[in-house]
């Protein structure tokens, strides 16, 4: 890691006091990656990481405080600003992904988060929460406004839910196991084939059907690729 | 044949290569929405006759207007959606403010929606870890080199980078500058990236 994250790490790790494991910059960075590339690669969204996302803005306001006290035309500054863009990037690449998977899905989010029971993790941060129900509210005004409202009585509703399609959990996934996983079961694709249990030995790369793997990867067991 | 209004403007979404927006076809939407009414109101007629002279030969006619009604709902839905789609795709294109040929194209409605679209996205930038937030729309390519050599499309008066250098940016005049400063220039079509 570069200098800027070094002389950082104390500063973070006095930050997070309220977290149980404190993590190393180095940590963090890792997890923003894996859940960039597991959001990427997933057909449906997936759990928020919103500590993770606070970390890296903290961490990224912290770099950019660092690199106003180097001096100017100091090598070193072209470095840590190179840093600072790719830690940026990725952080904004992760958050689009989701966003674009919020709208895509927006009514099969929403019923989702509504229907979690107490206790389980949140599919959306408050603030995506926020959005995805000005999405839906913004579009359904729109269209009851254009098109509905103006036809005949029996059609003026749409069903978001029946409309909109749902994502494709059989869609195929490139991972690695990072857990040895025994017995996982393969389902049949089609009435030929019979289904089957595989191993799937720690470090091996795989490509499988997401909806096989989809409870694995939220436990952090295999990661997309 | 009936629906056949409401295809036409799902094939004109189709026809139009890339994601460009159409104009918007007020005049066969109104076309769909006058089929749909016509339909509807035969329909009513129908029903009662065959409730009040059991007339059961005219279920089958009922039925079919029905299917017609159900297409044309869905077609149209679907035509609004998909319009809606490429304007939402402008937003990440082109920034909060559109090219004036393409708010041409859009209805008012259209107009708001992405008012009221522009408004969320930017909450939800703003509300992005805790302080300033985070502009989601930039950085949509990974960082590969630090500074890239850039030309002048357009007059575009002072700019300042970070070490506090300021910079003409006159048309035709070329530039190395910083990747992560020109970014929002380039999209909006003020600089250009040049590539040796």
């Amino acid at each position: 890691m570069s200098d800027a994250l070094s002389e950082d790490g104390s500063d973070i790790n006095q930050d997070d006091s309220q977290e149980e494991d404190v993590m190393t910059p180095a940590e963090l960075i890792a997890k923003l990656e894996q859940a960039w590339l597991n959001e990427k690669f997933s057909p449906e969204l997936l759990e928020n990481r919103s500590e993770v996302v606070e970390c890296v803005m903290e961490q990224l306001t912290h770099m950019e405080a660092n690199l106003q006290r180097v001096k100017k035309g100091d090598a070193k500054a072209g470095f840590h600003r190179m840093e600072i863009d790719r830690i940026r990037f990725v952080l904004s690449s992760y958050l689009r992904s989701r966003l674009q998977k919020i709208e895509k899905y927006f009514p099969h989010v929403l019923e989702r988060e509504k229907s979690l029971v107490e206790g389980q993790p949140s599919l959306l941060s408050p603030e995506e929460f926020a959005f995805a129900k000005e999405y839906y509210a913004n579009t359904e005004t729109y269209l009851k406004a254009v098109a509905l409202k103006r036809m005949p009585p029996n059609l003026q509703a749409v069903d978001m839910l029946k409309a909109v399609p749902e994502p494709c959990l059989d869609s195929f996934v490139f991972l690695r196991v990072k857990e040895r996983q025994e017995n996982i079961l393969i389902e049949p694709e089609t009435d030929e084939q019979r289904d089957f249990v595989v191993d799937l030995e720690e470090g091996s790369q795989h490509l499988m059907r997401y909806r096989i793997v989809a409870p694995l990867v939220s436990s952090g067991a295999v990661q997309l690729i | 044949m009936f629906c056949e209004k409401a295809i036409e403007l799902i094939r004109e979404l189709h026809r139009v290569s890339d994601g460009q927006l159409p104009a918007f076809n007020e005049d066969g939407l109104r076309q769909v929405l006058q089929e749909m009414e016509a339909l509807y109101e035969q329909n009513q007629a129908d029903v009662s006759e065959a409730k009040a002279a059991g007339r059961g030969d005219l279920i089958p006619s009922i039925k079919l207007r029905h299917c017609c009604l159900l297409r044309n709902q869905r077609c149209v839905v679907a035509y609004l959606y998909d319009r809606l789609l490429r304007i939402r795709a402008l937003r990440w294109e082109y920034g909060s403010v559109l090219p004036a040929n393409v708010r041409f194209h859009m209805s008012a409605e259209e107009v708001q929606w992405f008012g009221q679209y522009k408004k969320s996205l930017a909450s939800f930038m703003r509300s992005i870890g805790g302080q300033e937030g985070l502009d989601v729309t930039q950085d949509m390519k990974p960082p590969k080199s630090l500074y890239i050599q850039v030309r002048c499309l357009k007059d575009h008066g002072e700019f300042e980078i970070d070490d506090g250098t300021v910079i003409l940016l006159k048309k035709n005049s070329q530039h190395f500058l910083p990747r992560w400063k020109c970014e929002q220039l380039i999209r909006q079509g003020v600089l250009e990236h040049v590539m040796s």
